[in-house]
């Protein structure tokens, strides 16, 4: 077994041998554009792009012209949602949206209040699930848009996708899902999940970085989004920019492998991750699971360890790649909103840490996983004043602290 | 982000951690920080009733590594000084000892407020009229 062990692809993962061999011919000999119409460099970029697509699609239920290429989900999202903005402009300015999104999604939203849109922020339960009630009470006849993700990037809880599709059909609303962290980990099908725009990315799946798609529904109803970009009119004019033959190629097959292999992968991964869960709440008190277990990633579990900051966890096992909530962790100094918007309180966000299970690992690892962390978070405890005092019965909560 | 070597040091084998007894008259207790912020410090000094020098100080934290290290390093320093001279000890000290990056410059001042909130603690107490004679009970 070698270390460190990569247990943070929620991040990223690595890319499969695989879809690298897929790849590297579109590097060198079949190097052409695809957008070259008139020779046969152009001609074979252009097959292989098709090819591409096609996997793409078959992987979500949906057809080859509807997906999009873009350079990853954060174009995707902004795309999605300020391409329909700004093409349903006079129709509606209303969006919503939920608490627990990607800042891909929440930031563009935010740019678009800037400019006079709308936009509702649903709370979600503490289960981190978004309330179809408060979904239906939230639209208005201003409402263009709903976007919320399937499955979240911190705690990988799944959002009730296909139904809040059906709520958003009924009333004439498009549905936007970015479905990153979904696609090619549970079966994810734009048809049966009502999606008229879902965003995609290479990287969470096994491809390269830098390459994502955007699915554009083309029937029941027609989708029509503002291309972003301006240029050469690219992908039907909905993104311009030379399309990038290798990535794409490796997002195809990325997809391909997805499709082939994600049954028997949600299994195996899904038992590691129970086994690391159980193993981990056997040999430690006062550990806590973030989310939703049953409406959940097979891959994902997100725990505080209360009394323990989430940093110094971290620095303890140093020699396990896995992230935190804490706010030491973040750019921003501030604990995950994510889990604050569970309900979950600061005391116990900076105490998280969000594993996140791949191909690549295997039994081993995670059995060396569990035991550094019941170790480290043994120590950290013998060196916190907060667990003494939750030994000595005292109640934190009622403490008043001297903050700072 | 990269720890520098004597965060690391600290982190891994930390000086002085543990707990003094808080009803002895010659031990100072500060606990500063709250849990909601990341960081909680309980730092304790005992003073000796007839060298006036701190005997003993200890720690116990809940924070990054950095905040660790900062009240790892506060024990060690308090150790042997007066009160007086440990008031002198500021989180610019602790900064420059473990090349603190500027995100962590809190974590110092949460020990250099631990420290005074130590001291402010021991004083109430031998103000409070606690025989600065009697032996100090352990």
């Amino acid at each position: 077994m070698k270390t460190p062990i990569y247990l943070d692809n929620h991040a990223t993962t690595p890319v499969d041998p695989r879809v690298v061999e897929a790849m590297l011919p579109y590097f060198t000999g079949r190097f052409g554009n695809a957008a070259s119409r008139n020779h046969a460099f152009g001609w074979e970029a252009e097959k292989a792009v098709d090819e591409a697509r096609r996997q793409i699609a078959e992987l979500v239920g949906a057809t080859p012209k509807e997906i999009i290429f873009t350079s990853g989900a954060t174009e995707s999202n902004n795309l999605a949602i300020k391409g329909v903005a700004e093409m349903y402009a006079e129709r509606g300015n209303h969006i919503i949206t939920s608490a627990t999104e990607h800042k891909a999604v929440l930031d563009t939203c935010k740019r678009l209040e800037k400019q006079g849109y709308r936009v509702t922020y649903l709370p979600v339960e503490h289960d981190g699930r978004v309330s179809l009630q408060m979904l239906q009470e939230a639209i208005t006849d201003k409402t263009i848009l709903i976007t919320i993700m399937y499955a979240n990037n911190e705690i990988g809880v799944l959002q009730p996708v296909a139904e809040i599709g059906r709520i958003a059909h009924q009333r004439k609303i498009l549905f936007h899902s970015d479905a990153v962290q979904a696609v090619g980990k549970v079966p994810v099908n734009v048809q049966t999940d009502n999606i008229d725009l879902m965003s995609i990315t290479a990287h969470k799946i096994y491809g390269p970085k830098g390459v994502g798609a955007l699915y554009v529904r083309r029937k029941n109803p027609r989708v029509q989004i503002v291309g972003q970009m301006d240029g050469g009119g690219h992908e039907r004019g909905m993104r311009s920019g030379t399309l990038n033959v290798p990535g794409i190629v490796g997002l195809g097959k990325a997809c391909e492998l997805a499709n082939l292999e994600m049954a028997e992968e949600s299994r195996r991964l899904s038992h590691l991750r129970d086994k690391l869960k159980d193993g981990l709440l056997g040999e430690l008190d006062e550990v806590y699971i973030n989310g939703s277990l049953e409406h959940r990633l097979p891959h994902n579990i997100n725990l505080s360890f209360a009394f323990v900051e989430g940093e110094s966890l971290l620095m303890g096992i140093n020699d396990v790649a896995v992230s935190s909530g804490s706010a030491c962790t973040s750019a921003t100094l501030e604990p995950s909103y994510v889990l604050k918007a569970l309900g979950v309180g600061e005391d116990l966000a900076h105490t998280s840490i969000r594993f996140g299970i791949g191909r690549f690992n295997t039994e081993e690892e995670i059995d060396y996983v569990i035991r550094r962390v019941v170790e480290v978070v043994r120590r950290l405890r013998e060196l916190s004043p907060l667990y003494d005092m939750a030994k000595e019965g005292i109640d934190l909560s009622k403490v008043s602290w001297a903050a700072h | 982000m990269a720890y520098s070597e004597k965060v690391l040091d600290h982190y891994n084998n930390p000086r002085n951690v543990g707990t003094l007894d808080k009803n002895d008259p010659g031990v100072g207790t500060g606990m500063v920080g709250a849990p909601e912020c990341g960081d909680v410090m309980r730092l304790q000094i005992k003073v000796n009733a007839e060298t006036r020098l701190i005997e003993d100080a200890k720690f116990k934290t809940f924070g990054c590594g950095s905040a660790i290290a900062s009240s790892s390093l506060a024990t060690e320093w308090l150790k042997g000084k007066t009160v007086d001279d440990a008031l002198e000890i500021k989180n610019t000290d602790i900064v420059n000892e473990l090349s603190l990056p500027p995100v962590k410059i809190h974590c110092s001042v949460l020990a250099e407020d631990a420290i005074h909130a130590a001291i402010k603690d021991y004083k109430a107490k031998q103000g409070a009229g606690s025989p600065v004679e009697e032996p100090a009970r352990v």
